[in-house]
Formats: structure tokens, sequence, C-alpha cells
């Protein structure tokens, strides 16, 4: 990393927190997993119900406040573009101002509640901390998304629709279409295809994993249950975490190079 | 300075560059004209790197443009209409200016000071009018002495006052050796300030020559003439 990204990272990062939405973001985090203590109680518990809220919550807000950050930093792009710097610079410096601070208050908003309340046993520790890499994962992949979305269409209000259609899509809308397939083909051996169509979503990829470290795969899908009998635990987290690296980087590769030949 | 061969550049279905060939001098004031849309502005930011050409070739003081940035050291951009993220104030913008591009020794901050734009130091760029932010604009290209300075429209949106002291400094500028290509639609304006004039109609260069040659030669007196009949000319071609 060279030193002008490390300049627009630290212009950036002013700038975000200055916009507060970053520091509502880690407060909002911060109240649910506190009210989540004071009214569940044991750990665990909350672990469950906030995976849950982590997997809707970070993938929305993270792809819509990219998006939009992005379109409105377009006269920042420009402005940087006429002076001496590498296009690849300017990108590093805008992603990694973006995930930072996301990321910062989201470890912060949910760590803070759990090391106030204690967190039990060793077991739940790994579970936690999965929680807490699923959600830096979910943060660096739907940044990432919202940067190809942002370059590959002029247009804010399409860019904006696109981001919450894909949100939607990979939420919503995956799952769905993945239940009504396991239904309707239910007498046939599913497994393999089922756990393909998990690797292409990776909302489902951390659903996998956090549900994995939380013992309770057979409940909770049948997705968990059939990773849990394919790879066992500990390969099956090595895989969705390898899958979920490559969901970081596609997208961010693709970004770079539509990023490198965009016409300003 | 500047040699740019055989540039071409389409957005989509429309073919804004056609085939460009243009040598560009040093130490003296290129004025690019051309009726809207005839690719002025793509043109320049093709020279700065914003936009990517489809193919041909740029090449900058004998160094070929390749993706290495650091040509940019020796060029002052003043864009058609200053854009700077809305909620910096216009310290904080300087400063970011400043601060990427590393520049040693003195600056220049004559245009800060005529503009008397320490007024507006804190604030906020979506505060200011339009004119001002042409001033920040304007002294931002000039601020790191560049080699050549590249103006789009430079006096558009200026009052008279700020209009005479920009036109001023280029001239200064252009005394002082630098190279300078701007763009303008006012012909009294490219009359006072340039030296050679380059037509661009339909993305082609379409007269490329001194000044006075071009008057001389269209048979009028005077630039806006000129022009109108060579428009006109063009047109029919």
């Amino acid at each position: 990393m060279n030193t002008t990204t490390v300049r627009i990272i630290k212009f950036e990062f002013s700038d975000v927190l200055r916009s507060k939405w970053v520091l509502i973001y880690g407060l909002f985090f911060f109240l649910l997993t506190e009210t989540l203590f004071r009214f569940g109680g044991t750990s665990a518990r909350v672990m469950l119900s906030l995976s849950n809220v982590v997997l809707i919550i970070v993938p929305l807000i993270c792809i819509v406040y990219g998006t939009i950050y992005l379109y409105n930093a377009r006269e920042f792009m420009e402005l940087m573009l006429a002076q001496p710097l590498r296009r690849r610079s300017l990108f590093g410096g805008l992603y990694s101002g973006l995930v930072i601070p996301l990321n910062l208050s989201f470890l912060v908003g949910v760590g803070l509640p759990f090391l106030l309340h204690g967190v039990e046993r060793t077991a739940h520790l790994q579970a936690f901390s999965m929680l807490l890499l699923a959600g830096v994962f979910l943060t660096l992949i739907f940044i990432a998304l919202a940067f190809l979305i942002s370059t590959a269409y002029e247009d804010k209000m399409k860019g904006l629709g696109i981001a919450i259609l894909s949100w939607l899509l990979f939420s919503v809308a995956y799952d769905g279409v993945m239940l009504s397939l396991i239904y309707r083909f239910s007498d046939y051996p599913l497994e393999k295809a089922v756990i393909a169509l998990t690797l292409l979503n990776p909302v489902d990829l951390a659903r996998t994993l956090l549900l994995m470290q939380l013992d309770i795969a057979a409940l909770m899908g049948y997705t968990g249950a059939v990773f849990e009998l394919f790879f066992g635990s500990i390969m099956g987290a090595a895989i969705s975490l390898a899958a979920l690296s490559l969901w970081v980087i596609c997208p961010m590769w693709l970004g770079l190079r539509q990023f490198r030949r965009k016409d300003f | 300075m500047i040699t740019i061969t055989g540039l071409q550049k389409r957005f989509g279905k429309l073919a804004v560059l056609r085939g460009i060939d243009l040598n560009i001098a040093p130490g003296k004031v290129t004025a690019i004209v051309g009726p809207n849309g005839s690719g002025k502005t793509t043109l320049i930011k093709t020279l700065l790197g914003l936009v990517r050409p489809d193919s041909g070739t740029i090449s900058l003081a004998g160094v070929s443009l390749n993706g290495d940035p650091s040509y940019r050291e020796m060029i002052g951009y003043m864009p058609q209409a200053g854009k700077f993220p809305e909620n910096l104030t216009v310290s904080e913008v300087l400063r970011l200016v400043k601060d990427v591009r590393r520049h040693s020794g003195p600056l220049d901050e004559a245009l800060f000071e005529q503009f008397q734009l320490a007024e507006s130091l804190n604030k906020p760029i979506r505060t200011l009018s339009g004119g001002t932010r042409q001033k920040l604009s304007a002294t931002i290209a000039f601020l790191f002495r560049p080699e050549i300075l590249i103006l789009d429209e430079p006096t558009a949106g200026l009052d008279p006052v700020a209009s005479a002291q920009l036109k001023d400094k280029i001239c200064r500028e252009r005394d002082g050796g630098r190279t300078v290509i701007l763009t303008s639609h006012i012909m009294s304006e490219i009359e006072a300030l340039s030296d050679i004039l380059v037509f661009l109609q339909d993305g082609k260069v379409f007269y490329n020559g001194t000044l006075a040659a071009m008057i001389h030669s269209s048979g009028e007196t005077r630039l806006e003439r000129a022009i109108a009949r060579l428009m006109e000319g063009g047109d029919a071609a």
C-alpha cells in the first residue's frame, strides 16, 4: 500500500465519520446486542438471534450505503484523478476508507456488549469469533459489490435500484428458489446441488458458517445439515471461508478492472 | 510539448474523437475551439487520462502516456465546472490536493490572494456560488506551478474582475514559458489570449494554425467572423 492510498484512506475516514451514518450503524449493533443480553440471558442465545440480524442487516447497509457513498464521491474521484496518482491507489483508498470504518463500527457495536457480559465457555468464544468474522466478510463482499455496481452504471438511481435488488436476491429470493428446488426435487439426491448453490451465495455461506459453529446445524435448515454431513465442522468451515474469500476477491478484481477503464 | 496521433474515442454509438492528430507547441497558448459537442472536453480529458482513448497515442514532453500517472505532476487542470466534494470546506479541499500532489518548492498563491479566497476558507463547498467554485478551481490549477496548464472554459461563470485577473495570469504564465491549452466560446477572449488556434469539428481537427494566419486567410478582420465562416464551411463539407 503506497502513501497516496494511505492519504486517501485518512481523508475518507474523516469524511465517512463526519456523515455519522457509520456511528449510527455501530450504535444499532451495540443497542441490539445489549438488548438481547438483557432479555435473552446466555451468550449462546444472544449469538443465535444476533446471527440472524447480522446476516440481513450487514449486507443491506453495506451495499446501499456503499453505493450511495460512491456515487456521491464522483466529484472527489474526478478531482483526484487529475492529480498524479494511480487509479489503483484511488480504488484502494476508497475501498479501504469505506470498509475500515464500517467494520470497526460493527466490531465495536457487537463486541462491546459481549465484553461487558462475558462470553461463556471457550466453545462459545469460537462461535463468537465466527460471528465477527462473518460480519467482516459480508462487509468486504458487499462493499466490493457496491463498487462494481457504482462503476458499471452512470445513473445513480439505477445503480441504487440494482444494489437493493442484489441484496434482495442474495438475502431473500435465493433461499426461496433453493427451498422450492429442494421441495420439487425431493425424490432425488440433492446434497451436491445444494452445496454448489450455497457456494454461489455469500449470505448463505456466512449463515452456514455460523450455524455449524452453533451446534444446531441439523435444526436450522437443510444447507447446514448437508454441509455438516459432507465436510464435518472443520472442513466445512474451511470451505466456507475459502469461498467467502473468493467472494471478496472476485468482485473487487472486477470492480478494479472496471474502474481502471472507466471514463470520467 | 504534446504530440497526439490518431486519437479516437467512442461513447457507445457516438464517435466523439475521430482520428485527431495534433502538435501542441511549448510556451504558447493554444485555443481549442469548435461547436458544442465537437469533442473539445473529451480531447482535454484524454490528455489528463480521465478518458481512456480507444486508439491513438499521446506523448507529453517526449514521454508517451502509458498509465504511469507521474506525468500529471506537470499539468494544472481547470475543469469546465469545478466539482469538489460538497461537504468539504475550501481549506480542506486545498489541503487534500496539496497532500496528494506532494509538491516540493514554493506554491503559486497569486490567484488565491487576488480572488480573496481566504474569506471563504471555512465555508463548505456546497454553500459556494458557481463563480467562487471556478475561482477555487483556477487557484488549484495554477497552485503547483505546472509546466502545462489545461483550462476548460476558464472564464465561464467568473465576474468581469475575476475574469480579467485570470486572463492576466494566463498571459503572465505564457510569458514565463509555460504551455497553455484552453477552450472557450468567447471569441474576444481567444483573440486576446491565444497564439495558436485549433478548430475541432465532428471529432476532427479542421484547422490548426496561428491566429493571425487564420484571420488573414478567411479575408475577415475579426476572429468571430472568421470562425463563423469556418463553421459554415465545415457544415457544407
